[in-house]
């Protein structure tokens, strides 16, 4: 992830150590051009936003104790629009739970984040290959959109070292970064074609450019219930809701005949893998869906998934989050849920859910 | 004198209010100073004060309660140019709120100047108390009026390492205090002393801003006046990758796995569990196997149990769990205490490799016993038992692993590598 990141072209690591987000910055002092040790993570979270401001791009790593207290700062970045990307390292909550226990418990926090239920670009890692790929594609995300991506993986991934294939990696190209060049006054919230506004740092000597977190309008004036402050604010959501396409990433294996589908995402995703796998060998045609762009929620997961008579959802939490996410809270008779807690969900407990129901 | 920096005649505060004067002095000191607009980034904190964005032609960036002078912090290092003018507009609210990023930007010498309105309440939801409410002031919310003093803000920056620190009265022409600090590199910081029109004159009626200084005790001075560094922001260009290509293992050995085996060795903390795990991992890279390695030892990394789970595989490993290991390797009674449940339920297919000088246990597993410890001390018992480990499974050439140890760390040990080879080489080490 490290790596994948500096190379796509983030520049700044700024972060305060969590268990089991360790590692990231442990690499990330050897790694990206500047490292910034801050004094905790709503501190983390503001640095961030004034480097983003300045036109750099910025990188965390946490866990749900440092995540909380970011969240009304990642508020702050999201109505700022400030690119940048916070890798959330889940753990066994609630509160500080079991530190070094892995978890897939914070999704539903994620969904809910924003005041007034907007969404970040939620990205997963579904193995060692996504640490890579999905690194890359959520700073691309970033900048692209303008806004900050939340990068979600688990302790299991994190924290275990894997073999892997150093010439299987594609390459990866440092983003490019358009900035406004025109001669016009910069109107920082201006909308182009795709809902996004055009960047320009707070150290423009062209051009005044003001970063405002409370309700404004195109110019990034505070003016309260103004239409036009009211519809910058929708102007925001629809950015990322209508440009859901240009980060939308999942693994889809359609088995020919298969009446159930298995949905697993993160550190699960492996064991559904090895379950589906398993399955169809043995002449049970099951398929497998792996949804890497967790939020907003694609319609696409929900036009695939009710396509199957059976749908089984494995995530490592108790109470179905994505699950919910997904179907709500009247969940439909054909929803099930292979859930658990203070340990890695296995193949075979996914593979018995399936014989459950069929193929 | 005509504005250069605040676009209009009409500022949005309360008659009387000290942010006014605030305002315009720092068109005044700005223009002292020669800046030119687009050098100077004004960074707002949430409460009256925080309104002045729009007045301002400037950069401005209006962020959260309480954080401003974090968010100036990270432009401030973020634009990395001493040229630059940053400016945060805070209240006595926002600098209670954010007392640490106070503290912490003074301490690091942030280039920036914090201009704290201190008007000794909150003005925007009703004039509650501030911790810099002086003793005796009343509000609002607080009608016997403050019980004990607030905070000296001026004398806390100071100690944390401010370059200038001055707490001066809003009243009349101000530019040029402020004109000095701005004029300073690194962290400064003022603090003016105003009186709320709208909650401070009517709780407290007929009180007068100066006597109320005096009364009080307030100190009006300058707290600190030295030459300090800027921040300078690292900039590191062309640091070495993480992946290193001299770094990879290729593959240099065949090997005998038809399916991935999974290996739970424990053992005691600073007894070299986990190197001899990664040790054996590379071993298995050389032959062409995936692996796996991850490591599970108490919140003190130092003492107790240390354990690893490793997995070696002729395809790429997907699930990493390993509730039923197929061999479970022990050399020390940490160790033993950690694995005593898997050990317990393993069954017939399990190996169980166990140092000679641990008990007898309960279990289904074929048991294989040896004398690590005796033979090489708790040290480096971990990694002798990798060699018996391959010697009992042959997972994959005994060359393989000896390769790994004598070209790692490890291997660096002499008297190590002369106790291995007497036990598993007697033929002969192969010396790198």
């Amino acid at each position: 992830m490290t790596e994948a990141l500096v190379r796509a072209g983030a520049e700044v690591f700024i972060g305060y150590p969590i268990t089991p987000a360790n590692n990231l910055y442990l690499y990330a002092g050897r790694r990206y051009p500047t490292f910034m040790a801050a004094p905790d993570e709503i501190t983390t979270l503001q640095w961030m936003c004034g480097f983003s401001a300045a036109g750099k791009l910025p990188v965390t790593a946490t866990s749900f104790p440092g995540f909380a207290l970011m969240l009304e700062s990642i508020n702050m970045a999201y109505m700022m629009e400030l690119p940048m990307v916070i890798i959330l390292v889940q753990r066994l909550g609630p509160a500080t739970g079991t530190a070094t226990c892995g978890a897939q418990g914070d999704i539903g926090l994620l969904s809910g984040m924003l005041s007034g239920g907007y969404s970040l670009p939620v990205i997963s890692t579904s193995g060692p290959d996504d640490c890579w790929e999905m690194a890359d594609h959520a700073l691309k995300t970033a900048v692209d959109l303008r806004t900050p991506v939340i990068l979600l993986t688990s302790k299991e991934e994190v924290m275990t070292q894997f073999s892997f294939d150093l010439d299987s990696l594609a390459a990866i190209e440092s983003v490019k970064r358009e900035y406004y060049q025109d001669d016009e006054d910069f109107v920082p919230y201006r909308r182009d074609e795709r809902g996004v506004p055009a960047f320009l740092p707070v150290s423009s000597k062209r051009h005044q450019v003001r970063y405002t977190a409370s309700t404004h309008n195109e110019q990034g004036i505070l003016e309260g219930i103004t239409p036009a402050a009211l519809s910058n604010t929708i102007r925001i959501h629809e950015k990322i809701e209508k440009n859901l396409d240009a980060y939308l990433h999942y693994e889809y294996s359609r088995a020919s005949g298969a009446k159930t589908i298995v949905l697993a995402y993160g550190i699960t995703a492996n064991a559904a893998r090895e379950a589906v796998a398993s399955q169809n060998e043995a002449g049970v045609p099951v398929s497998l869906l792996i949804p890497k762009t967790m939020l907003p929620v694609p319609g696409l997961y929900l036009e695939l998934l009710n396509s199957y008579e059976n749908i089984v959802i494995a995530e490592e939490n108790h109470t179905g989050l994505y699950g919910r996410i997904l179907f709500g809270a009247a969940q439909p008779d054909n929803v099930h849920f292979v859930t658990k807690i203070g340990h890695m969900i296995s193949p075979d407990e996914i593979t018995e859910e399936v014989k459950k129901h069929g193929n | 004198m005509e504005t250069k920096f605040i676009n209009t005649d009409t500022l949005p505060f309360c008659k009387g209010c000290g942010h006014t004067t605030i305002s315009q002095n720092t068109e005044k000191a700005l223009q002292k100073l020669g800046l030119d607009l687009l050098d100077v980034i004004l960074v707002t904190d949430i409460g009256c004060h925080g309104i002045i964005d729009k007045a301002f032609d400037t950069h401005t960036v209006h962020g959260l309660h309480g954080r401003s002078v974090a968010l100036a912090s990270g432009v401030s290092a973020g634009i990395n140019d001493p040229q630059k003018k940053v400016i945060v507009f805070i209240g006595d609210g926002g600098a209670t709120i954010g007392m640490q990023h106070l503290l912490d930007a003074a301490h690091n010498g942030y280039n920036m100047t914090v201009v704290i309105h201190n008007n000794m309440l909150y003005g925007m939801t009703g004039g509650q108390p501030s911790e810099f409410t002086p003793e005796g002031f009343k509000t609002p919310t607080l009608p016997k009026g403050a019980t004990h003093k607030g905070y000296d803000i001026c004398a806390l920056v100071a100690a944390a390492g401010a370059g200038y620190v001055s707490r001066i009265t809003g009243i009349g022409d101000i530019s040029g205090q402020l004109a000095e600090a701005f004029s300073r590199d690194g962290f400064s910081l003022v603090e003016v002393m105003e009186i709320c029109p709208s909650y401070g004159i009517k709780s407290n009626p007929g009180m007068k801003l100066k006597s109320l200084i005096e009364e009080a005790g307030i100190e009006i001075r300058v707290y600190a006046d030295n030459a300090r560094q800027t921040y300078a922001t690292e900039e590191r260009q062309n640091l070495p990758t993480l992946f290193d290509p001299k770094l990879a293992i290729g593959q240099e050995f065949g090997h005998e796995l038809d399916k991935a085996v999974r290996i739970f060795l424990s053992g005691t903390a600073g007894e070299g569990v986990q190197s001899a795990a990664e040790m054996m991992v590379r071993a298995g890279m050389r032959c062409g196997l995936h692996g796996t390695k991850k490591g599970s030892y108490p919140v003190t990394v130092g003492v107790g149990f240390s354990a690893s789970n490793i997995i070696l595989s002729p395809e790429p490993v997907l699930y990493t769990g390993a509730p039923n290991p197929d061999v479970v390797i022990i050399t020390s009674e940490d160790g033993l205490k950690f694995a005593g449940k898997i050990v317990g339920g393993a069954s017939e297919g399990t190996l169980l490799i166990i140092d000679s000088s641990l008990p007898e246990i309960h279990t289904g597993a074929r048991v294989v016993r040896h004398h690590f410890r005796e033979h090489v001390g708790g040290r480096n018992a971990m990694v002798m038992a990798m060699f018996e480990f391959v010697r009992q499974t042959k997972a994959i050439p005994m060359k393989a692993l000896e390769k790994q140890f004598l070209e790692g760390k490890i291997g660096a040990n002499e008297k190590l590598r002369e106790q291995i080879k007497e036990v598993y080489f007697p033929a002969g080490i192969q010396e790198s």
